[in-house]
């Protein structure tokens, strides 16, 4: 029992980590992407070569498979970013790129296609995950709260202002985007040696929607309301399993109530704290004895 | 003349021009705003009084002319760069950051001269945090200013529009900027909240001892606070002369003020 409880954390927190990547690219910054899963891709392909064909040492192919998500994040988001797309054309983008990466993975010889890549080196425990999740929330939590994060949510907020408050709209979506593609990449690495198997088809544009899901759901513009969203979008149709094929209109009915009810998202713009919990408790309190 | 610094005026538009398509929007414009001075740009709707704006702060690309901040060229430079040469500005339609609190939106604008670098930010070193201490002290200087100072944890949209604008103006002056453009503050308010803006606006002109450059309709304001006035009329220049010589001129009065016009009283 404990074998598959831990597997689905292991799981909620390898999402987890692409989700704050996400989170701060499209919930502090305001762009969408519909490709995120390819740097969740890339970054699972380059760990996993790395140590599945030249013996890397699992950490520093983890680190690696961050980095050549950040750099794939650089390299598309150059010219998208530079020629100043509007939102809903960078998310079109994003889903194209997605779709030729998956395409490029099923190709290549060094990826064996689509037979993927079997028997990578198990290494990814819980402890290495709550290690990687904390740092990755941590890293998360200082940049939104420095000038580099803010310049983003001025972003996000109006960028013809931002631009007078002298932010460079360029550099601020750019920035955002490689971090985001970094945490994306690190999260595909530890998915890979969590699986110890990969392939192509794994790395579709479902996985993308999903994690733009879990930041919406959770509430723009907050860090803790997307992870909470993630671990339920997980844990939910793990605990329906038993439900069979009802689980995904489980999961859909679970997506648009969190709409209708919270359309600002589980967390709106706030952040799960301490007070935040206390005020709901008076209220709660308040409520029953009223 | 030009490059000389000490005498080189804060703005100088030089016959600066800027056609969309067929429609010339501004033509030759050419004034300057000296130091510590308060000038006014006025004119009939559409004159291009916010064009010059954008063209001063860089959103649109000059047709011809050259505009120079403090002797030096600032053409062709983009907006983010020209606001940390030292121009600032505010919006005809207020333009806040509606979901964050007042304070963090003149956080953002003191980011502007903030210079620590990335890796430290992700890693919240004591250098950053001493930092953000300060630049949160700073902003709560700015909201004072403007009396401000206790809606700090008001989300900006929350507030009424009259301190909106007051927040805007806290926000353009937390850039440190060198030439304030204020384009319309005292839009959609009525006479008595429109003087108050100006009295808060001689204030912070007095405190901070800002040029400044004042688009407005309610010549009551123009008139007490301008030294200098700019009229526009069709992209072109109409007249320019201080408020006595611009309220008597007939070229003005006949375009835009209207014959019956009568002297703004003191403020």
């Amino acid at each position: 029992m404990w074998q598959y409880v831990s597997g689905v954390i292991s799981l909620g927190l390898i999402y987890v980590i692409a989700t704050v990547g996400l989170a701060v690219f499209t919930g502090f910054t305001g762009l969408f992407s519909l490709g995120h899963a390819a740097f969740f891709a890339i970054g699972a392909y380059t760990a996993a070569i790395l140590t599945y064909f030249y013996g890397f040492n699992f950490y520093v192919a983890l680190a690696l498979g961050g980095c050549a998500g950040g750099l794939v994040g650089f390299l598309i988001g150059y010219p998208t970013l530079k020629a100043k797309l509007r939102t809903d054309y960078f998310a079109i983008a994003t889903l194209g790129f997605g779709e030729a990466i998956r395409v490029l993975l099923e190709n290549l010889p060094i990826t064996q296609g689509a037979r993927g890549l079997p028997g990578i080196r198990g290494e990814t425990n819980l402890p290495v995950l709550l290690v990687c999740t904390t740092l990755v929330i941590w890293m998360a939590w200082n940049l939104i709260h420095s000038r580099h994060g803010r310049a983003c949510i001025a972003i996000r907020e109006d960028f013809v202002a931002a631009e007078m408050m002298g932010v460079n709209i360029f550099i601020g979506r750019l920035r955002s985007l490689v971090f985001s593609a970094f945490c994306a990449g690190l999260a595909g690495g530890l998915f890979a040696h969590y699986f110890c198997f990969i392939q192509p088809s794994m790395f579709t544009s479902y996985m993308s929607t999903q994690m733009t899901a879990a930041v919406v759901a959770g509430g723009m513009g907050s860090i803790s309301g997307p992870v909470i969203a993630t671990l339920i979008f997980i844990g939910i149709p793990e605990a329906l399993r038993v439900a069979n094929i009802w689980r995904l209109v489980a999961y859909g009915l679970m997506l648009v109530l969190i709409m209708v009810f919270r359309p600002q998202g589980l967390m709106g713009y706030q952040e799960l704290s301490l007070g935040l919990v206390k005020s709901w408790y008076r209220r709660l309190w308040k409520g029953g004895r009223a | 003349m030009i490059g000389d610094t000490e005498a080189s005026p804060v703005l100088a538009m030089r016959e600066v021009t800027k056609r969309f398509g067929g429609i010339t929007a501004c033509k030759d414009i050419t004034f300057d705003v000296a130091q510590g001075q308060v000038m006014g740009l006025i004119g009939p709707n559409g004159a291009g009084k916010t064009t010059a704006f954008n063209l001063i702060t860089g959103v649109y690309g000059l047709t011809e002319g050259a505009i120079l901040l403090e002797g030096k060229a600032i053409t062709g430079k983009r907006p983010d760069l020209i606001v940390r040469l030292g121009i600032a500005r505010t919006f005809q339609n207020i333009r806040l950051f509606r979901n964050l609190s007042v304070l963090d939106n003149v956080v953002i604008a003191l980011d502007c001269h903030e210079t620590y670098l990335l890796t430290s930010s992700f890693m919240r070193l004591p250098g950053v945090r001493r930092r953000e201490r300060a630049i949160h002290e700073q902003a709560m200087f700015f909201l004072a200013s403007v009396g401000l100072e206790d809606k700090a944890a008001t989300r900006a949209d929350a507030m009424p529009y009259g301190l909106q604008r007051k927040l805007e103006i806290a926000r353009a002056l937390a850039l440190k900027p060198r030439l304030l453009l204020l384009d319309e503050p005292a839009a959609g308010m009525n006479p008595e909240e429109s003087l108050d803006l100006a009295r808060l606006i001689r204030t912070i002109h007095e405190q901070f001892k800002l040029t400044t450059l004042l688009i407005e309709h309610h010549m009551d304001v123009v008139m007490a606070l301008c030294e200098r006035i700019f009229v526009m009329n069709f992209g072109e220049k109409l007249a320019e002369g201080s408020a006595d010589e611009i309220q008597h001129d007939p070229d003005v009065l006949k375009a835009y003020l209207g014959e019956g016009f009568k002297r703004a009283q003191h403020i």
